[in-house]
């Protein structure tokens, strides 16, 4: 353990040093480049620094693995062999900063952008790129209204919101029901922003539909430093069910707590949960996350190419989150874009985004198929924490793994 | 004096002409956002520079602002213009409230400071408790681009927006350095007590110079909501726009005409040049935008005006 | 009732919960007594004594109450300096530009920190981490029954040295009254630096204190930056059974509030203390000054 998170160390350090040295080399000599195999330059803007640096530093990672691998290949055929050339750009976890950088971004000659994991930056940069025509895939940025203002250069290749919570609920009642409906009462813990609050008003509204009693919603601070007294209500309302939606941070915490007082439920089942689908969180509290579902964006276990390119990460020291097989799958669905396009003209690449079918995606959704910029075959899955590795258990055509549930009682 | 009216006329015929002349939307967005918390930072600097009342939250003005046009459009379907309008008048409103209580209270120094830090907090949390103004969720202004909507095409609408803003508020400062107001604040920041002994009503003129303060703050906040299109209580209340407001007529010089605007210009930059000198690792470039604060701070104490003092008359004391 | 039958171990939980806070505050409220000075650059300094001590763990193997003995004197080492070669020189002195200086010292550190270390979020594995005491009313973790008493104990310690011993006595005599104290030939500079570097020392113990049940990351710092001003406020700028005391207070309230007001909302409690504190009592509970 403590060995290899010093050499996590020393090779994010080491990572962290070639970045730098990609970016002297774009600036030192790109004449030289250009001259030989024409380059398409595509903005990569994430959160890199700030309150939510993390996601942004995967996301970027993500990405980044994507266009080494094209490039690797022959870059865009379509284009004579040119090159994918990266444009680093950070938010700084603001949305005004990543509107800026749109316009960077822009000038910089950017055929399109992916980006910027938050929704609340992702509102700014998608309307400022829709002001120049470029085509602004939006990696995660869940809330809905991402891709209902009707800019017609947005695209979202991962499922919004709404479908997240939607799906989470209809894969609990099956859940439940294949179960012999163990589950009948619900507590709900999420965070205070957007994403926790927008899940919480719509899981009050539709739980009760189908049987379910919520005994007690709480919304917590961000960052919240003690879990103690959230911890008591649990034990005190005995819910047969825990629906947490936190940030990693709290969700640590959180876990920690419930461990801590021995806290006994039939399961623990969050959405796009912060720690319940992340291989650090399972690696560090082995313990804790034990048995946690989760409905998130999750890769299919079945293609290889999801398997390499997890392996691929793991040996860059850095986690396999959804934030990097995310952004990889967005680079991917450019380029096939560019190929079909064969332009590096915005309006041709986002007629041939706005029309893509594409399926060698490393994700459990079918083709794809934009409507309204966003893609409709995306969908969340169930995964859950067995035997120390994240299993896909819904749904069943994906499914790495029977469903652990009601989970068995813990001793001490 | 001529030299001096000579060189504003020149700068304010450039500034005027810049959006013909700059091409690029991205300098122009420096543009925007540099003379936008030019005017912001003379808010700030009405109550913290000239009366001396050092706050470290006016997130609370500018937050109270951007919730305020921004309610009213999406819930009545008002005018974000009229709702600029509105926003200045519950920003200032807020400010009235706050100054009362701790100016009431002979609050003054840190403590005055930390008051409003505290203030700030609980709008924040009461912004993310409320169902009116979309709890943790945030709001979405409803993108409907239009001038007469306060969303322009593009970006010379706003620059001239901006520019419109950072002039009326060299007025307010013209205004302060000429004028009687001016002069108790200025009488108050350097003792309370003797302006007092003067005749000069302590109490109301820090208040005056707080709700003056907050009502620009507030119209600030409506910028940037119809600007950028969302807030949410992070954004609005948070402590990153207090603290950069703070620091721009600090940076600039303290208590002058020409401060906010100097500092805004500089500090807007130095970021600006910290990104492009140190590369992609992150986090680098706000070290190097970090250290540059330390050591203008180290040389130039009496803000970037300092310098210009210097060459023009040395040995003139910071007011 | 619901909310009856957890109010005592909530009331323990705050309790433990302001042990915490008080390690943080009693630091800055130390630096504030002296100095006068509102240092931004505490949150930032905490993160980068978290950071120590997680890698004294996992990379020596050094437990992290261990750690206190080479945290602490760190820690002192580096306000020390802090404080002589950057934070006095640069500020000439002004209130507003210590301001300046510290904030740019937390951006500095922080985003050093996220270059050097990346964005993640670390915790350490400790064998006791899950062990749990029974206080009778409520289990409570070993860390946390251990964060408590070494706030107690830390207390104590800066009460003796401020007190107590010649150092002290120079460092009152700086906070009453500095152009005094240089006439009759203390060197002011260096108390100063003293100050400051016992303040930032004791970040050094609340880092080993505290890393056990929490996690760090480049942004820890803000998590109790907000919270550590509200404490020195309210128990008196410089006084450290107040900041104790303070950190009890606000521990209970955030615990109590949570449960009245909800998790989020209950937040609301702190800074509404916070403020009636600054109207009504602005010395604090506990009188200002290291008098």
């Amino acid at each position: 353990m403590m060995r290899r998170t010093k050499t996590n160390v020393t090779r994010r350090q080491l990572l962290a040093g070639a970045a730098a040295g990609a970016a002297i080399g774009t600036l030192g000599f790109p004449a030289v480049l250009r001259a030989q195999v024409p380059s398409v330059k595509v903005g990569i803007l994430h959160p890199v620094t700030g309150a939510i640096s993390y996601s942004g530093t995967q996301s970027r990672a993500g990405a980044l693995i994507a266009i080494e691998e094209i490039n690797a290949a022959g870059g865009i055929k379509a284009l004579g062999g040119a090159k994918i050339e990266p444009l680093l750009a950070d938010a700084q976890s603001r949305p005004d900063v990543g509107a800026a950088e749109i316009e960077k971004l822009n000038e910089a000659g950017a055929v399109a952008v992916i980006g910027p994991y938050a929704s609340a930056i992702a509102i700014a940069t998608t309307a400022a790129a829709a002001k120049h025509n470029l085509p602004h895939l939006v990696d995660v940025g869940v809330a809905d209204q991402v891709v209902t203002r009707g800019l017609t250069n947005t695209f979202r290749f991962a499922p919004g919101l709404a479908k997240t919570v939607e799906t989470a609920i209809n894969n609990l009642v099956k859940l439940n029901e294949a179960a012999g409906k163990p589950v009948k009462t619900v507590m709900i813990i999420h965070e205070e922003s957007a994403f926790g609050s927008g899940m919480a008003s719509t899981l009050n509204a539709e739980l009760p539909k189908h049987g379910f009693e919520i005994v007690e919603t709480i919304k917590h601070a961000n960052p919240t430093r003690d879990f103690s007294n959230i911890v008591l209500r649990v034990q005190a309302r005995k819910p047969d069910l825990i629906i947490p939606s936190n940030y990693y941070n709290e969700y640590v915490l959180f876990a920690r707590a419930l461990r801590q007082q021995r806290v006994q439920t039939k399961g623990i089942y969050s959405i796009l949960g912060g720690g319940a689908s992340s291989y650090k969180f399972v690696k560090e509290f082995p313990d804790a996350a034990a048995y946690v579902m989760d409905c998130n964006h999750w890769f299919d276990p079945r293609k290889a190419q999801a398997l390499a390119l997890k392996d691929k990460v793991e040996k860059q020291g850095l986690f396999f989150t959804y934030e990097v097989f995310l952004n990889y799958c967005n680079v991917y669905l450019l380029a096939d874009a560019l190929e079909r396009a064969a332009s590096t003209k915005r309006e041709d690449i986002i007629a041939a985004l706005a029309s893509s079918t594409w399926d060698k995606h490393i994700m459990p959704y079918g083709p794809t198929k934009f409507v309204n910029g966003q893609n409709e075959g995306a969908q969340p899955v169930n995964t859950q924490v067995l035997d120390n590795d994240i299993k896909v258990i819904f749904p069943l055509e994906f499914a790495s793994a029977n469903a652990v549930f009601p989970v068995p009682e813990r001793k001490g | 004096m001529t030299a001096r009216t000579a060189f504003a006329v020149i700068a304010f015929a450039a500034a005027l002409i810049a959006p013909f002349v700059v091409h690029s939307d991205f300098w122009m967005g420096f543009l925007i956002t540099t003379l936008l918390y030019a005017y912001m930072g003379m808010a700030w600097n009405v109550l913290g520079g000239y009366a001396g009342q050092v706050s470290f939250g006016h997130a609370i003005f500018f937050g109270t602002g951007a919730y305020t046009s921004t309610i009213l459009h999406i819930s009545f379907g008002l005018n974000p213009w009229l709702g600029m309008v509105a926003a200045a008048v519950a920003a200032g409103l807020v400010g009235a409230l706050i100054g009362y209580l701790s100016f009431r209270y002979g609050l003054r120094g840190s403590y005055f400071a930390l008051i409003t830090l505290a203030f700030a907090e609980v709008f924040r949390i009461l912004a993310n408790s409320f169902e009116f103004t979309g709890g943790g969720v945030g709001l979405y202004v409803p993108l409907k681009i239009g001038w007469w909507n306060l969303q322009f095409p593009s970006k010379t609408g706003f620059y001239y927006l901006a520019l419109a803003l950072t002039c009326l508020s060299l007025a307010i400062g013209a205004w302060l350095e000429n004028s009687r107001f001016g002069a108790s604040l200025m009488a108050i920041r350097e003792n309370e007590s003797a302006a007092e002994a003067l005749g000069v009503n302590a109490f109301a003129c820090k208040l005056k110079a707080i709700i003056l303060s907050g009502a620009m703050m507030g119209v600030g906040g409506t910028f940037y909501a119809q600007h950028y299109l969302y807030i949410d209580p992070t954004i609005a209340y948070g402590p990153g726009v207090s603290v950069e407001v703070l620091l721009v007529p600090i940076i600039g010089g303290l208590g002058t005409m020409l401060g906010p605007l100097l500092g805004s210009a500089v500090l807007h930059g130095a970021g600006e040049l910290a990104r492009r000198l140190m590369g992609d690792v992150p986090g680098l470039d706000l070290v190097f935008y970090g250290v540059l604060l330390i050591v203008m701070v180290r040389f130039l104490p009496e803000g970037v005006i300092g310098l210009l003092r210097r060459r023009h008359k040395p040995g003139a004391a910071h007011a | 009732m619901l909310e009856l039958t957890i109010l005592l171990p909530a009331l323990i939980n705050g309790l433990t919960l302001g042990a915490v806070y008080a390690l943080v505050a009693l630091g800055l409220t130390l630096i504030y007594g002296v100095l006068h000075i509102i240092n931004f650059a505490h949150g930032s300094l905490l993160m980068a004594a978290l950071y120590g001590v997680f890698f004294l763990n996992t990379g020596l193997g050094i437990d992290p109450y261990a750690a206190i003995v080479v945290m602490v004197p760190a820690l002192f080492a580096a306000g020390y300096v802090l404080q002589r070669s950057v934070i006095g020189k640069a500020s000439h002195g002004k209130d507003q530009n210590v301001l300046l200086v510290t904030l740019g010292i937390a951006i500095v550190i922080e985003n050093l920190a996220l270059a050097l270390f990346s964005a993640d979020t670390r915790t350490i594995d400790t064998p006791y981490a899950f062990e749990m005491v029974d206080l009778g009313i409520a289990f409570v973790p070993l860390p946390r029954v251990i964060a408590f008493i070494a706030a107690l104990a830390v207390t104590a310690v800066l009460w003796f040295i401020i007190a107590r011993t010649d150092l002290g006595r120079a460092i009152r005599a700086v906070a009453k009254e500095r152009q005094g104290a240089r006439l009759v030939g203390i060197d002011v500079d260096h108390i100063f630096a003293m100050s400051f570097g016992i303040g930032t020392a004791c970040l050094g113990a609340a880092a080993c204190l505290l890393l056990p049940t929490f996690y760090v990351s480049p942004g820890v710092g803000h998590v109790f930056v907000l919270i550590a001003f509200t404490v020195v406020v309210l128990g008196g700028m410089g006084s450290f059974v107040g900041a104790l005391v303070g950190g009890f207070i606000i521990g209970v309230t955030e615990s109590l509030g949570g449960l009245l007001l909800g998790e989020s909302l209950g937040q609301i409690g702190i800074f509404l203390i916070f403020i009636a504190i600054l109207l009504l009592r602005p010395t604090g509970l506990f009188g200002s000054r290291l008098s």
